[in-house]
């Protein structure tokens, strides 16, 4: 990581300012065309909804939950708004990695003071635990945080802060992970 | 004029090709940010990378403000757009259990959607989590389904709360998101002095 050959690869980032006037524009633009914003978890939360209708039919139909979001027309669930813009930003993500040379051959990035064990085993419980809040909190950072407060919620800057504010409560707790 | 979908002005298959092209969009412009690493992520938590902050406040008031004059010219109906209802007691509880994944995992999951994208493991570990954790979700949700739907405030905005115009909330966030990019910027200067362990650009 620290060699000099390394630096000379560092990663290009575009301009985070000029980024996030990107995003804010597309942001108006999706609340423009769509009436809503950009969402993320929607989709897991479809496609979990689908294996577990595909695998135990009749376990989704009777689970509260799972039944919110079953087609009453008998229409797949797949085929929705919310799973589109997900494979949407698997693409987009793939096309910036290849432009800006990050697309490289499977790895796990973590801070030289961990193993990649122990940061794989972070990524999986943070991805648990992002899993569960999100549908607590009605969307993660893109569906409430973001969009939610860009929409004036007042839900969606709760969750905002919250999000926020609990990390940094708690990162004195997991700075190994990181520095 | 808009939201065009929901009045019908855009219908039928084209919702899904520009849900793909504004998905695409999204994903480009989180990994051109640098999110599709973690550790510019969790930097944002202890000072030494505020990517995020920047990227995040910058959006939002520009969402924020450019709906508030879309609003004013007449070219959207902010009735029509949705406002993210409020589950007092539920959503207090997200925020919390979503903090802790935020800095325990590095990503939230739009971001580790990118991180897939160009190779990382730590971020397929990430999404597979995101799965297992709505389906633990679902799974227990019968145990709290009066929870999850407790404190209805219904699609409160913020200013309704506040008892101030939306056009203030606009403002005011503008100003603080100036003054935390300085004050952000200072911290980062002062935090990457003292570390060695990483190359910044």
């Amino acid at each position: 990581m620290n060699t000099k050959s390394d630096t000379k690869q560092q990663p290009r980032y575009i301009n985070p300012y000029f980024g996030g006037i990107l995003l804010g524009l597309l942001l108006l633009a999706t609340f423009y065309i769509a009436g809503r914003g950009l969402s993320a978890t929607g989709a897991v939360k479809l496609s979990v909804t689908k294996i577990v209708e595909t695998v135990a039919p009749a376990h989704a139909e009777a689970n509260p939950y799972y039944s919110k979001f079953l087609p009453e027309d008998g229409g797949s669930i797949m085929f929705n708004w919310l799973v589109f813009g997900a494979i949407g930003t698997l693409f987009g993500g793939m096309l910036s990695g290849v432009i800006y040379g990050r697309m490289k051959k499977f790895r796990v990035e973590h801070s030289p003071k961990i193993s990649a064990r122990t940061r794989l085993i972070a990524a999986a419980a943070g991805g648990i635990l992002f899993g569960i809040g999100s549908q607590f909190g009605r969307g993660c950072s893109s569906g409430a945080a973001l969009s939610g407060t860009a929409a004036f919620s007042f839900g969606g800057l709760l969750v905002m802060g919250l999000m926020f504010g609990v990390g940094y409560v708690f990162a004195y707790f997991f700075r190994k992970l990181w520095i | 004029m808009g939201p065009l979908i929901p009045q019908e002005i855009i219908t039928g298959q084209w919702d899904f090709v520009i849900a793909l092209l504004i998905g695409a969009s999204f994903g480009f412009i989180l990994e051109a940010s640098g999110f599709s690493s973690s550790r510019n992520i969790a930097g944002v938590f202890y000072g030494y990378n505020f990517v995020v902050l920047r990227v995040f406040f910058t959006a939002m008031i520009v969402a924020m403000v450019g709906l508030m004059y879309f609003s004013y010219f007449g070219w959207i109906d902010i009735d029509l757009v949705f406002v993210l209802p409020t589950y007092l007691n539920s959503m207090l509880l997200g925020g919390f259990i979503m903090g802790l994944g935020f800095v325990i995992g590095g990503f939230c999951p739009g971001t580790s959607y990118t991180a897939v994208a160009i190779g990382k493991i730590d971020g397929i570990f990430f999404a597979v989590g995101t799965f297992v954790g709505i389906f633990i979700f679902a799974e227990a949700f019968p145990l709290f389904e009066d929870f999850y739907t407790a404190n209805d405030l219904g699609p409160i905005t913020i200013g309704e709360m506040l008892g101030v115009s939306n056009q203030i909330v606009a403002f005011v966030f503008s100003i603080i998101a100036i003054v935390a990019f300085y004050v952000t910027w200072l911290i980062e200067k002062r935090v990457r002095k003292g570390m060695t362990e990483y190359k910044f650009e």
